[in-house]
């Protein structure tokens, strides 16, 4: 498999990564290398076997459905740039 | 039943899929453990976790996987022992992780279907695709400063079940008892808390036009949509657009849609260069859910009577038609008052159908002038029970009962109290009746003539007027019976 630019460009912008032509041409190039790389695992055959996402052993560790009492305002809006009467502001959304 | 609809030149199907989004009832949200309580300050309730301060870790809410399961045996559907979680990508403001927790390739609900209910008593069953678990996002208010959106994350990480059918709605109607059947379900399971204005409910419409035996057309899907009213609105405008396109000759955009609701109009969210990917795989902070068989079996006798279930009980216990049963059924609140009326007295088990008129029409229409949920009625099932035993018993008339009612709404008093207090109770003393109906015949001469030559109608006059003089309270029964024999002893 071979990215193009366009592809690579397609990713920055899902990514909101803005690339110069020289970024895209090195990333590219990157990419791709890497792609070369992983695919000698295509030398083997993995017809039946299920794709497999983590090698952990355990479960999933799971919690009760208790709530804490956090009052969390102060503090999660304390790094925003930009608030009103304990909400977020940021620039307006066009949909 | 037909639902075909009439283009200027052809006739048109509607073919209409919905994905249902219920937020799971819970006290802390799917991978946090903040509350989901509706209503608080914004950023409240907003955890490190919900944030997706760097570092953070969901861990899963084991009671919000159970409310999933259980919905899914509601469904009727296969319930998955294998699904995993995955991250949907995308960016937008009140998304803080730039991905939603959510279920693609393996969901933790399979196949399903639900049941619905026409006026005409048939029915028909919408099949689902499946059950997913996902978390909600934060809620932006754009319309509050021409240059900025407020955003609060409090629903960010609240978790939803997202039920997907398959594309077996036909028309709005369809739709929307369609949904109404899922709210239902939803709220006998008490997995879902179902109130639509507080965006706890919420669809997702996809709709295509064909002609009828054709293949599937294009779809769009509108979004986003949050009460039945403008799910129904948004069907038949988009259907109406789709069947204008095509019929001049042009070809469907897939598209996403936003639903004006000032407007009545449909119009695309998105241009298509913009289209989504949002590049799912598996989270790696969370392992793929494995859910024992034991688990499942003990949740599915825990299930309440459904309202299919008990639609059937009222028809045949009570003998009851199946549109009765369907409308005191629907609303689990509703049928729940109606059993304990019933329940309040053996006697009322053989007027099941007239202590569902009671409700359905009578205390509906005080419930609905003060918007007052049954679950809070002012009368008690107990006394609504009391009120119709008395009705029954012709201690007083149906039409007096009507009043009393009203004044048991207000007073929250017994039936009796206020009947004694006003001297409300029914005459069925005979003496008393044949006095009254003396007094009538006396006074209205000319008309018992009339009468007499042919005039049978003028029969409902003379009631009236021995009603009147009873103040209502006379037995009509006993009234009826005593005028005609006066009248025909005249003769």
């Amino acid at each position: 498999m071979k990215l193009d630019t366009n592809t690579i460009n397609k990713i920055a912008k899902l990514a909101r990564i803005s690339l110069s032509k020289e970024e895209a041409n090195d990333l590219l190039k990157d990419m791709n290398s890497i792609l070369d790389w992983v695919e000698q695992l295509n030398e083997v055959n993995t017809d039946s076997v299920e794709p497999l996402a983590n090698i952990s052993s355990s479960t999933l560790p799971q919690r009760k459905d208790e709530s804490k009492d956090i009052n969390s305002s102060e503090e999660i809006l304390k790094n925003s740039p930009d608030k009103l009467e304990g909400y977020f502001a940021v620039p307006k959304v066009v949909e | 039943m037909s639902n075909f609809v009439k283009g200027n030149k052809y006739e048109w199907e509607i073919v209409i899929g919905l994905e249902i989004h219920a937020q799971v009832k819970s006290n802390s949200k799917l991978f946090s453990n903040s509350s989901t309580a509706f209503g608080s300050n914004p950023n409240s309730q907003v955890s490190l976790v919900d944030a997706a301060m760097p570092g953070m870790l969901p861990v899963i809410n084991s009671y919000c996987i159970e409310q999933a399961i259980k919905t899914g045996i509601g469904l009727k559907a296969k319930i998955n022992n294998y699904s995993v979680f995955d991250r949907k990508n995308y960016f937008y403001a009140d998304l803080p992780q730039g991905y939603q927790i959510s279920q693609y390739k393996y969901p933790i609900v399979g196949e399903g279907k639900v049941s619905i209910d026409f006026k005409d008593g048939s029915s028909k069953d919408i099949r689902i695709v499946r059950l997913h678990l996902e978390q909600d996002a934060g809620k932006s208010l754009h319309d509050q400063n021409p240059t900025k959106t407020y955003v609060d994350l409090n629903r960010s990480g609240v978790a939803l079940m997202e039920i997907v059918s398959e594309p077996d709605i036909r028309s709005a109607d369809e739709a929307g008892l369609y949904i109404n059947k899922i709210r239902s379900i939803l709220m006998y399971l008490d997995t879902c808390d179902g109130n639509m204005q507080e965006g706890s409910l919420r669809a997702d419409v996809n709709i295509s036009v064909r002609k009828p035996g054709e293949d599937f057309g294009t779809r769009c899907e509108i979004k986003n949509l949050n009460s039945i009213k403008f799910i129904k609105q948004a069907i038949n405008y988009e259907a109406k657009r789709q069947i204008e396109i095509l019929e001049e000759g042009g070809t469907i955009q897939q598209n996403t849609l936003l639903f004006n609701t000032n407007s009545g109009k449909t119009k695309p969210m998105r241009s298509k260069e913009e289209a989504h990917d949002y590049r799912y795989f598996p989270d790696p902070d969370l392992l793929p859910l494995e859910i024992d068989q034991k688990i499942i079996d003990k949740l599915v006798k825990s299930i309440p009577e459904l309202p299919d279930e008990r639609k059937r009980k009222y028809a045949e216990e009570f003998n009851l038609s199946n549109y009765d049963a369907s409308v005191l059924t629907a609303d689990k609140s509703v049928s729940d008052y109606f059993d304990s009326v019933i329940k309040s007295d053996k006697a009322l088990i053989d007027s099941a159908k007239i202590v569902a008129n009671w409700i359905t029409t009578e205390l509906f229409s005080l419930l609905k002038e003060k918007n007052i949920e049954i679950s809070n009625s002012p009368i008690s099932s107990e006394y609504l029970g009391k009120l119709i035993k008395l009705i029954k018993e012709n201690i007083i008339s149906g039409k007096i009962a009507k009043d009393v009612l009203i004044e048991m709404f207000e007073s929250k008093e017994e039936p009796q109290i206020i009947i004694e207090k006003k001297g409300l109770r029914q005459v069925s003393d005979t003496s008393e009746i044949e006095n009254i109906v003396d007094e009538v015949l006396h006074e209205n001469q000319k008309m018992v003539e009339q009468y007499l030559s042919g005039k049978d109608k003028l029969l409902g006059f003379f009631v009236g007027q021995c009603m009147k003089k009873s103040k209502g309270k006379a037995n009509p029964k006993i009234l009826n019976d005593i005028l005609k024999l006066k009248l025909s002893k005249k003769n």
